[in-house]
């Protein structure tokens, strides 16, 4: 009887420190939505109100007014398509070198591959810079683009640990019916390797959605803006303008928290692979 | 020796193949990683203003650097942040993981919920954080309010601005979590099966056996905080607009890098910056790594 009664209480000790752990980390989320609904007079007073004091969509009609919301929208969702597609298509070409494909210097580009990803992007962010601009392409979204169709070294490093770890057996029979090697690569191992590539494709899609320096340094135009440097752009002129700054977070946060839910094993899978390999 | 022949023919072609499958990754790597690491150290011993290199002025922009103050503020601004940020993270990190390795009703979902902060974009959190911030009417000193403490001015000071933005970093330490998450994993449970035999206590086993076979997972935690502190760059630069303010506190490193390449077109200097930057982060992940067969234990030796 005692024990249950102290497991119960430990129980509810867990849980406590649990809720206010996950108060923490959602709290902001709450006062973003609210916020979002309230007037500007409803945020200035005091005590805090939690609830706004009637549903107002105002704020939202006001990011589509104050800002040309959809067009940011459609300019990141063209980037973002861009740049997966680019990470998709070539990141499994090289992956699949390194790891299946015997040549000379092959170790030696996977040891660059590795190396790479310790510089910092600062020390390379000049130069590249100063390359597009030689193109004449600063102001267009070509730097934004171009770099992915390349390969992204931290990808390529996930795929190519994921084909290492295919069977052997599998392309011998391959080659032994006669399969080209390209074949073998795209008809045996691209389609086992689906779940690795669908992770790369989403950390693609985070990291271009919420890039913030790329736009920053190469988009001139403020038509070409994307969502975070319209957002940006905006909060900068409407200092305390709070409601519609909420609606905006809310609705540029949302795709990415949808698709979190639709793709949580990827995340999840993606993120802890990047501490494996220390 | 018509069987060797045979071989060749077959041997170059599977090296023409390996070569030609990884030919857009060996143009990226020369294009945007090989090529920009050696031009940036070129560029950082001139007078470049990103159009043309006036001269070679050997290392007059490094000489230039350590007489300015604003370099050794920004330095400072950046350091102080990661002096608070990586061992709180640290702490706050494995306390996180210990805590959402429990086993109860409800685990996933607590962990998702430390997890999605990460998602949001940077310039959403600076947004809803500013607001939570503000010394007013801010959420923060609301419950500060409550519970009795004074809630401290947050951006608007130079002594509290750096710990807040700290704090929003915070608030995104759900990656971190999940890494040491996925660390406690990989210890096997029978380790904590014999000491509870042997009648160890939770904190006994925390410190005896979880910390002690986390410290591979934790040296790579240590290692990617610091590296990510030392380039901080777009909180602050999102959250003061870009102007460091008050009073440069938050002028980050890479903010004054920024400036100086792209509003004051001083790329040279820029790139000496960034130079200096990658000695830093070399030296304290060497000093990490130097440190490291101290402390850090590897299973199964």
């Amino acid at each position: 009887m005692k024990k249950k009664i102290n497991e119960q209480a430990n129980n509810i000790l867990r849980h406590t420190v649990l809720l206010i752990i996950s108060m923490f980390f959602m709290l902001p989320f709450y006062i973003m939505v609210s916020t979002s609904f309230k007037t500007q007079a409803e945020c200035f007073v005091y005590p805090i109100k939690w609830l706004p004091e009637n549903l107002n969509f105002a704020a939202y009609q006001d990011v589509f007014k104050i800002i040309p919301f959809g067009r940011y929208f459609i300019n990141t969702v063209y980037i973002t398509a861009a740049n997966v597609l680019g990470v998709v298509l070539t990141c499994p070409l090289a992956a699949y070198s390194l790891a299946r494909l015997r040549w000379k210097g092959r170790e030696f580009l996977f040891f660059l591959t590795i190396a790479v990803m310790m510089i910092p992007y600062q020390v390379i962010m000049i130069p590249i810079f100063i390359l597009f601009s030689r193109m004449g392409v600063i102001g267009t979204y070509w730097p934004l683009i171009i770099p992915q169709y390349f390969g992204i070294p931290f990808f390529i490093f996930l795929l190519r640990q994921f084909f290492k770890g295919l069977p052997k057996e599998l392309e011998d029979a391959a080659r032994i019916d006669g399969c080209s090697e390209f074949s073998i690569f795209s008809k045996i191992f691209l389609p086992l390797c689906k779940p690795a590539i669908l992770t790369i494709a989403i950390f693609q899609l985070l990291n271009t959605w919420n890039d913030f320096t790329g736009p920053l340094i190469y988009l001139t135009k403020s038509k070409m803006y994307t969502l975070q440097i319209g957002l940006q752009q905006f909060k900068s002129v409407h200092v305390t303008n709070w409601p519609p700054m909420m609606a905006a977070s809310v609705l540029i946060s949302l795709p990415i928290i949808i698709l979190f839910f639709i793709a949580q094993k990827q995340f999840i899978e993606g993120v802890t692979f990047t501490g494996v390999k220390g | 020796m018509l069987g060797v022949k045979n071989i060749f023919p077959n041997k170059n072609k599977k090296e023409v193949v390996g070569w030609l499958f990884a030919s857009p990754w060996l143009i990226g790597l020369m294009a945007f990683y090989i090529y920009p690491l050696l031009s940036s150290i070129f560029y950082s011993f001139t007078t470049f203003n990103g159009i043309t290199v006036e001269k070679f002025n050997g290392i007059q922009n490094y000489i230039d650097l350590i007489h300015n103050d604003v370099f050794w503020l920004s330095m400072k601004n950046t350091f102080i942040y990661t002096i608070i940020v990586v061992p709180a993270s640290l702490f706050l990190g494995i306390l996180l993981a210990i805590i959402l390795n429990v086993k109860t009703e409800g685990r996933g979902i607590y962990r998702i919920i430390a997890f999605i902060p990460t998602l949001a974009p940077v310039v959403a959190v600076s947004i809803v954080w500013q607001w939570l911030l503000n010394s007013q009417f801010g959420l923060v000193n609301y419950i500060l309010y409550k519970v009795g403490l004074p809630g401290p001015p947050w951006f608007g000071s130079e002594l509290w601005s750096k710990p807040s933005v700290a704090l929003i970093s915070l608030w995104t330490i759900g990656t971190t979590v999940l890494i040491y998450l996925a660390g406690l994993n990989d210890i096997p449970k029978n380790y904590y099966e014999a000491a509870t035999i042997d009648g160890a206590g939770v904190i006994r086993k925390v410190l005896h056996i979880t910390l002690p076979l986390l410290t591979p997972v934790i040296f790579f935690n240590i290692i990617m905080g610091i590296i990510r502190a030392v380039q901080e760059f777009t909180l602050p630069f999102v959250i003061t607009n870009g102007m460091g303010t008050p009073a440069n506190s938050m002028l980050f490193y890479s903010m004054l890098l920024y400036k100086n390449a792209f509003q004051y077109f001083k790329m040279g200097e820029a790139n000496a910056m960034a130079w200096i930057m990658f000695v830093i982060i070399m030296a304290l992940t060497l000093i990490v790594q130097y440190t490291s067969k101290k402390w850090v234990h590897y299973m199964g030796e």
